[in-house]
């Protein structure tokens, strides 16, 4: 962070900073306007209009409908132009583009935790590179935070229990403040930290250096193993055995035993795994266990990302997920979709194991 | 014990006007008792819809003999009250105390069997927060969790409801007490009518609460 | 057979002196008595809540937390929301001005109920106890806004003798409301029809309707708070399948209304103020009493606006953002109003001018910043941030408490009977004004720059705008202590008040200072329009 002698604005660092301040500049002269004139006004009017011994009382002086009606009407106007504007920019800011560089985030008192696909965790820091999408995909293991970088114009709250997410285009390398702007409890303004934005030759070499111990959906296979999930949940594809197969499944619809029907993404595979009973697929029993407890968020993060690899690209499991997360609509919301379009199960696509 | 006529407060000019602004007083005191539980109806509606299932699953719990005698309970301690308030206008002071106790009695009515529903969910490991663990049989795909939230939503609704019976059975003693005194004469008996609003709004919130609660999903039998 | 002498001296018989004694004054039914008793335990919280601020701006002084620690600066910015909020703000204007006036303004006796006044008063006096307790034990940090899950699994402290607290008083709320409200549909005197009401009643009403309706899901959402914290029945848990955003919603749902019943009442002082010192009718009687009512109206339903970052849908959002816009229209209705009166009029700068005027200014600025928030995409950026703070103080500060003042410094030789020094006053409120506007406008700044709200330690680039801030607080301070020192003075030292010192029209003027116990000695029948101003030789001037 570059120290000015006095700032009033912090870096624009984002493709939306730019339109957030530019929104900022109309909002400014609008109020001042109506600052100044009104204050204007009553300064002319408390001199011109002073009492004095001699002024007689003053006759009531009647408007009408007309001028009442146009004062309303200019500020209902020039509000709307802050309404559109505003929703425009929010609107854009709450759709993450299909092709997004990933990354979760975890927050809990009083951290920030980060983790990249490629398997790259970092604890109060975000390296990202510029002039890419980057959507942060974020939950909470304990209280409401807020993932705040002023620079960007874009915060979030971050929940427990479900996920939210926050995206931006980075501009212009450097470092940057992240703030939680959520009171969470003592060390609230402690729980802040760095985004640094990098050249991409920069953020490759940072990626690739450190932190090699797979991707997060490698880490999600060995994890699914290791939980037994594997005994259930078949390797391979096309086999129906006690539970359904994760292959292929990843942004399609599921039906459940209910009649309703859910698409699977980040918010349903994460709740299949800690409230099992929540939803069960149509033909299969309630028999899976709960997982709450023996999985801690993070490795709940790298089983979704397993699953996601696996899904309807045709491809070794493992491999860096392949982009077929355009069915899986970002989970801003609660954790299953409901009332998606019924559908048959998708048939799974032959995958080695 | 001789009846008085009515008791005009300084503030008010006449007597018209203090019996109006009574009467208003207590409409708008039921508007805010209408907010206040509105706001366990919000939270009722939010989640009913998130998990219809397990709100199906924990109303099955419920014991429905004993909310519908509860209904005709309170239906008919409305009628009795309605009774007292007209006995108050045509002056009959014997058959104000004796309908003023009805509703008295089929209060009491509702509250004991309420203590037994209640008894019943402490029993059956039903109450949220003290060792809940319930018996869910027929609903395999009901969380257990989230059938919590339909029974943290039974006792705040009706534990306020229960409440709000339990003042009124105090009032209605105070009420019987005054009647037996003469209190009340058909010139005056704005306190009689006053509380049979409040009566009758008690029982109108039980009227919602009864199939929101008992009777969920009742018709697919299971 | 009494001498001259003794006639003279022999004082009118008022509501103060026909009895001395403590129990007449405890357990009194007078609307006037009460409101007295509200205004001294008001100006106890306000002093309470105060110094809570003077602490919090003194930490801020500097980055680091170096004057306390983080677990108690919580603890300070949380008494001091709560303690302003419930404590001192929401019942300001309309338990102690509104309880004095509304049956001297309508012509009646007293209001509809006084013995459920006396009774707000004591759950007043009782839920500020509570919390008040809560706080010397050690004080809560939850915010007071109580956000899930934190407040009802993580916080510490009394927790629950706050929450209960909060809910009593709320009750106090309530009954105030509902007894204005009845008061001002039934009491009227003849004549008083519904548009010859002076403009502080039509407020009064708005407000009490918005306490009728909003205050009960407040308590409802404490008691469900409560029940989570203390039973953990789950109803917010997301573990069993509970929202903490529910809470949000219903929380909001009473909270945003809520500071409708801040700034209404001082809207209604504002538009008796600039009438009588501009000696003129108020232009656009109408438009400005049904303004309140559309405000109260639409005040319910623009709460989202505090959840546009909740992961609330984005959809609902635009709803709660248009509707946010719509409901400023009658604001801005009134500011142009109230200026267009001091057109042509015969303007004289007292000290409730002086207010009333400041009122003016801060509350355009103040209200065109909510238009900031109001804008979703601007809103993300500016959450949770030093612009939220300057945007609420600049109305709740330099728009409901400048009211407050001004209300008091106008009514101030009707209720005590006294004239204070109008030097000493003019002087506080030009200070309050000076610093109010360095303590807050930096914060704007700060906002926009990214400083987030409620830091007890922050980036040092932020520094310099928090030390004019605080700098500001200081002065502000000593704004406040002043009208303290002279008014008390006056009580016991000012010149006798005649019934009319400022010239002013409505039935409270008409009347002797202090008023009699029973306001009128006959009841007045009313027959023009209001706000009808005297030919100028009639009125005394105050010098």
């Amino acid at each position: 962070m570059e120290q000015k002698s006095i700032q009033f604005f912090p870096e624009q660092a984002s493709t939306i900073a730019h339109s957030v301040d530019g929104l900022y500049l109309y909002l400014v002269l609008v109020t001042a306007f109506f600052s100044i004139l009104i204050a204007t006004l009553i300064v002319i009017f408390a001199v011109k209009y002073r009492r004095r011994a001699d002024t007689p009382t003053p006759k009531a002086v009647h408007g009408g409908l007309w001028l009442e009606i146009t004062w309303s009407v200019i500020p209902l106007g020039l509000s709307m132009v802050m309404f559109a504007w505003g929703a425009s920019i929010f609107f854009t800011e709450s759709r993450p583009p299909a092709d997004s560089m990933e990354i979760y985030v975890t927050g809990k008192q009083w951290m920030w935790k980060i983790q990249h696909m490629e398997g790259q965790r970092e604890i109060n820091e975000l390296h990202i590179p510029v002039n890419r999408d980057i959507k942060l995909t974020m939950t909470s293991e304990d209280v409401i935070h807020d993932f705040y970088v002023p620079a960007f114009r874009t915060k979030s709250d971050v929940l427990p229990g479900r996920y939210t997410t926050e995206w931006f285009h980075a501009t212009k390398t450097g470092a940057y403040h992240i703030f939680c702007a959520e009171y969470c409890g003592t060390k609230h303004s402690g729980m802040i930290g760095t985004v640094y934005v990098m050249e991409p030759q920069q953020f490759d070499a940072w990626l690739s250096g450190g932190g090699g111990t797979g991707t997060l959906a490698q880490k999600g296979e060995a994890l699914f193993s290791q939980l037994g999930c594997v005994t259930c949940h078949q390797a391979t594809a096309d086999v129906k055995g006690r539970c359904p197969n994760l292959h292929g499944i990843w942004g399609r619809p599921q039906q459940l035993t209910t009649g309703a029907s859910v698409t699977v993404d980040a918010g349903y595979v994460s709740e299949s795994i800690l409230n099992p009973s929540a939803k069960i697929v149509a033909g299969y029993e309630n028999i899976m266990p709960t997982f709450s407890g023996l999985v801690t968020a993070e490795g709940v993060t790298e089983l979704v990302e397993y699953v996601k690899s696996i899904g309807p690209a045709p491809g070794a499991p493992g491999s860096a997920p392949a982009p077929a997360a355009k069915g899986a609509p970002a989970a801003k919301g609660a954790p299953a979709a409901k009332g998606a379009p019924a559908a048959k199960a998708a048939p799974a696509a032959t995958v080695k194991p | 014990m001789a009846s008085h006529s009515v008791t005009l407060r300084h503030h008010f000019e006449n007597a018209e006007q203090q019996k109006d602004a009574s009467t208003i007083g207590m409409w708008m005191f039921l508007v805010t008792e209408i907010m206040f539980f509105g706001g366990l109806f919000m939270a009722y509606i939010a989640y009913r819809g998130a998990y219809p299932e397990a709100f199906a699953a924990g109303s099955e719990k419920l014991n429905i003999v004993y909310g519908t005698i509860n209904t005709l309970v309170l239906i008919c301690s409305s009628l009795t009250m309605a009774m007292a308030v007209h006995s108050a206008a045509v002056g009959k002071k014997k058959m104000i105390v004796l309908f003023l106790i009805l509703t008295l009695i089929l209060g009491g009515v509702f509250l004991g069997i309420k203590a037994v529903e209640y008894h019943d969910k402490y029993v059956g490991h039903e109450i949220p927060g003290v060792n809940f663990h319930p018996e869910i049989d027929g609903h395999p795909n009901v969380a257990v969790q989230n059938v919590s939230l339909y029974f943290a939503l039974y006792f705040g609704m009706t534990g306020l409801h229960a409440m709000h019976m339990i003042v009124g059975v105090g009032m209605i003693s105070f009420l019987i007490f005054k009647a037996s005194r003469g209190a009340y004469t058909a010139e005056w008996h704005t306190p009689v009518e006053l509380f049979g609003l409040y009566w009758h709004f008690v029982d109108i919130v039980w009227i919602f609460l009864f199939p929101l609660l008992y009777l969920i999903d009742l018709h697919q039998g299971r | 057979m009494e001498t001259v002498a003794t006639a003279v001296e022999r004082e009118p018989r008022t509501y103060l002196n026909v009895d001395h004694t403590l129990k007449s004054w405890l357990l009194t039914e007078d609307h006037k008595r009460i409101g007295i008793l509200y205004l001294i335990v008001i100006t106890i919280f306000f002093a309470i809540g105060g110094l809570f601020a003077a602490l919090i701006r003194i930490e801020l002084t500097t980055p680091a937390g170096d004057l306390v620690e983080s677990s108690v600066y919580n603890r300070l910015f949380t008494g001091h929301g709560i303690i302003m909020v419930f404590f001192f703000l929401i019942p300001s204007i309309p338990a102690s001005l509104g309880n004095f006036l509304i049956p001297l303004m309508i012509g009646a006796k007293d209001v509809a109920f006084p013995k459920l006044n006396l009774l707000s008063w004591y759950l007043y006096v009782i839920g500020g106890s509570m919390a008040l307790t809560a706080i010397i034990y050690g004080g809560i940090d939850t915010g007071w806004t109580f956000y899930v899950p934190f407040s009802t699994g993580y916080a510490s402290g009394m927790v629950m003798l706050t929450l209960v607290g909060i809910f009593i008083n709320g009750f106090s709320s309530i009954l105030t409301g509902l007894n204005f409200m009845v008061t001002i549909h039934r009491m009227r005197a003849p004549g008083m029809t519904w548009f010859r009401l002076p403009l502080f009643i039509w407020s009064l009403y708005s407000t009490s309707l918005i306490q009728v309706l909003a205050t009960p899901v407040v308590a409802v959402t404490l008691l469900l708070a409560a029940l989570e914290r203390g039973l953990h029945i789950g109803i917010f848990d997301p573990a069993l399948g509970g929202d903490p955003v529910l809470f949000q919603h219903l929380f909001w749902f009473y909270s945003h209304p809520a500071v409708y019943i801040m700034i209404l009442p001082a809207m209604g002082v504002t538009s008796e103020i600039i009438s009588t010192f501009s000696k003129k009718e108020p232009f656009g009687y109408s438009f400005i009493a049904l303004s309140s009512l559309a405000i109260a109206v639409f005040g319910f339903i623009v709460w989202g606006h505090h959840l546009f970052v909740s992961s609330q849908s984005v959809y609902a959002g635009m709803v709660f953002s248009i509707l946010s816009y719509l409901v400023a229209i009658p604001s801005a209705i009134k500011v142009f109003n109230w200026v267009s009166t001091m057109y042509k009029g015969s303007v004289e700068l007292t000290t409730p001018m002086l207010y009333g005027i400041g009122f003016i200014g801060l509350f355009t600025i103040g209200g065109l910043t909510g238009l900031f928030l109001a804008s979703m995409g601007m809103d993300v950026h500016l959450t949770d941030t030093y612009f939220v703070i300057a945007h609420f103080h600049y109305i709740m500060v330099g728009g409901a408490i400048m009211g407050f003042m001004g209300g008091l410094h106008f009514w101030w030789p009707k209720i005590t009977g006294k004239l204070y020094s109008e030097t000493w006053a003019r002087l506080s409120a030009i200070i309050i004004f000076l610093g109010f506007n360095l303590t807050f406008f930096p914060q704007f700044i700060l906002g926009y720059m990214g400083m987030p709200r409620r830091y007890h330690v922050y980036a040092p680039e932020f520094q310099v705008f928090n030390v004019l801030s605080s700098a500001g607080a200081s002065v502000l301070g000593l704004g406040y202590a002043l009208p303290l020192v002279y008014f008390l003075w006056s009580i016991f030292f000012g010149k006798k008040a005649p019934a009319n010192p400022w010239g002013a029209t409505g039935l409270e003027w008409q009347i002797q200072s202090p008023p009699l116990p029973e306001n009128f000695e006959i009841t007045p029948v009313i027959t023009e329009a209001p706000y009808h101003y005297a030919p100028s030789e009639e009125v005394v001037h105050v010098g």
